[in-house]
């Protein structure tokens, strides 16, 4: 369904196929992920840091920047950066400062962002990844601290578009609150396989954050968003000019956008066009990027250190103690789960590629047997997810009733016909397993008295199947299996049906 | 014989959002070129092996614990604002034209 989509996009605006642009061009791609830190205040003041409050309630002198007032950094937000690169491998550096990033845009009351600039707080760090069996090490730049900007609300374009838009309300909020950058540096060398690398590294990215405990990354909710920057070169040539592709707030999104701008790219190339540095946005419904603002001033932020917080010298004891609290990292625990579950290499990285970790984990721990909860979240599960084009976990249906689910199966209760049509009655809403079972009569019919007439009726209708059987051929019993099932609308449990039939006709 | 010319002054004075006449470029950049010839001066002070001043307060590591304070009242907060909507801040059209 998304080949044919992207078919009907490829006449209409000039993109490549995939493979054959992979084929041609080999692809650098670098990543820049912003997270927004679980602090509860602000990185410069004490405001709270609560989602959804009341606008403009959460703003003081200092991240509205009225005169007079004075930032002071939060230690809390300084830890968890310093962890997020310990977790990254990276060097915290012994000397490090905050910097201004001037420019004029109403989300920031200030006129500037505070940020860093030449000396971040970590530098030179890697992530690696596994893709398709293949280790890729995504090597990170520089992590560094600034803060977050305010909430802007477009009023009279369309939609709430700042295109078209007649004015804009603003609420401060957010502003101020710590959000942590992270840089990779440029990765070559994944070839067609870009787009995985690109999701298994902020992937992996959202894991290890989130195994810190510093921040939520919920990239639905905005505290973990992406750019992604590609570029397309001949082989043995220089690397060439790369779009920034801003607003990239899925994982399947990070790869539909650089499998996009492979595409597009490939086809300017092709026609002997240039590509031009510039960003872009992606487009969620489409699956497309659009070029942003087309004459835009060459971005001079005239970057200088911030005067009004003092310079940080992160001693090693310090960075020492903090990195004996980093919990066990997402590659070593999916180590040990692959253990704990019994999976093969194929099956465990099946699993990592279908984000179905801390799902089936959870699975487990609702009582279910690992094979059980693998079996649901890779199979059915995941194909309905590909079908709605939904992340996995973003399916209408807990954990905790996939557990319920498989009890069902285990108990005999249901069998897996009837599971998959639990399956639709819970994520159409309708409740947990049992609920929907009951509501829609799905339970296997256990009363043998029912079956043992289901059996008589199919034996009379076949008589010559029948025969068989009796002469010994327990393999056509299939046939009256399938007559019995079709009775029962699938209700029936095959191995009780066969051991009736086989005992009637003995 | 001047160092900074009338658009390099111009293009400052847009990044910072400064309305400047033609007359007033002339001035600055002959006020910019004073200050740019002082500057020289202090460049030829030798200074192989001084760390850079970064700020003039000998501090380093001046954190605040991550306690929450109260905020300002909203009323407080949108009485400096040339105009208010929805409670909000309520700002000119970001962008020049459709782009």
């Amino acid at each position: 369904m998304t080949q044919q989509i992207d078919g009907s996009q490829a006449r209409r605006s000039g993109l490549n196929d995939y493979d054959k642009a992979v084929e041609t061009y080999e692809p650098v791609l670098g990543l820049e992920t912003h997270i927004e830190l679980d602090t509860r205040t602000k990185m410069f003041c004490g405001c709270s840091t609560t989602f959804g409050a009341e606008p403009n309630t959460q703003t003081c002198p200092v991240c509205l920047a009225l005169p007079g007032a004075l930032p002071v950094a939060n230690k809390a937000a300084i830890e968890a950066t310093i962890k997020i690169g310990l977790a990254l491998n990276c060097h915290i550096a012994e000397w490090t400062r905050f910097a201004r990033k001037n420019y004029f845009y109403p989300d920031m009351p200030k006129n500037f962002q505070t940020s860093q600039y030449e000396e971040p707080l970590c530098e030179n760090g890697y992530v690696d990844v596994v893709v398709d069996g293949k280790e890729y090490r995504v090597e990170i730049e520089r992590v560094h601290l600034e803060e977050d900007t305010g909430k802007t609300l477009h009023v009279g374009g369309a939609t709430g578009r700042i295109h078209g838009a007649t004015e804009s309300l603003v609420d401060y909020n957010r502003a101020g609150i710590p959000l942590v950058e992270i840089v990779t540096k440029p990765v070559p060398g994944t070839g067609a396989l870009a787009p995985e690398v690109a999701k298994a590294y902020t992937a992996e990215l959202r894991d290890i954050v989130r195994s810190l405990g510093v921040s939520d990354v919920r990239m639905e909710q905005g505290s973990l968003r992406c750019d992604v920057n590609l570029s397309l070169n001949l082989p043995g040539e220089e690397w060439g000019t790369r779009t920034e592709t801003k607003n990239v707030n899925s994982l399947r999104s990070v790869e539909r956008a650089v499998r996009y701008e492979v595409r597009r790219q490939s086809a300017l190339l092709d026609a002997g066009e240039r590509i031009f540095q510039e960003t872009r946005h992606f487009q969620e419904t489409t699956g497309e990027t659009r070029a942003g603002r087309s004459k835009e001033e060459a971005t001079d932020y005239r970057y200088f250190p911030e005067p009004d917080l003092a310079v940080m010298e992160p001693s090693r004891e310090w960075v020492e103690e903090l990195r004996a609290t980093l919990p066990e990292l997402p590659r070593k625990r999916r180590e040990r789960l692959q253990a704990e579950w019994s999976l093969g290499d194929k099956e465990m990285q099946s699993v990592v590629n279908a984000d179905a970790v801390d799902l089936i984990q959870a699975t487990v721990d609702a009582g279910t047997t690992p094979s059980g909860a693998v079996k649901w979240w890779l199979g059915e599960l995941s194909r309905r997810a590909n079908e709605s084009g939904e992340e996995l976990a973003a399916l209408a249906i807990t954990p905790k009733q996939v557990a319920e689910l498989q009890g069902m199966v285990d108990d005999g209760r249901l069998n897996d016909k009837l599971a998959r049509q639990v399956i639709d009655g819970v994520l159409a809403g309708e409740g947990d397993p049992a609920d929907v079972a009951a509501k829609r009569g799905l339970e296997v019919v256990s009363d043998t008295g029912a079956l043992e007439v289901a059996v008589e009726e199919a034996i009379a209708a076949n008589p010559a199947v029948a025969d068989k059987i009796r002469g010994g051929t327990h393999a056509a019993a299939g046939v009256l299996i399938g007559a019995v099932m079709k009775a029962t609308k699938g209700q029936a449990d095959a191995g009780t049906v066969r051991k009736i039939i086989l005992d009637k006709l003995s | 014989m001047s160092t900074i010319s009338r658009e390099e002054v111009a293009h400052l004075a847009r990044l910072a959002r400064l309305e400047v006449t033609d007359d007033e470029l002339d001035a600055f950049a002959g006020q910019l070129d004073v200050i740019l010839e002082s500057m020289k001066t202090l460049a030829e002070v030798n200074t192989d092996g001084v760390q850079p001043t970064s700020h003039a307060v000998p501090l380093v590591n001046v954190f605040r614990e991550d306690q929450p304070q109260p905020s300002l009242p909203r009323d407080a907060v949108l009485a400096g604002a040339p105009d208010t909507a929805e409670d909000r801040f309520r700002v000119p059209r970001i962008l020049d034209e459709e782009a």
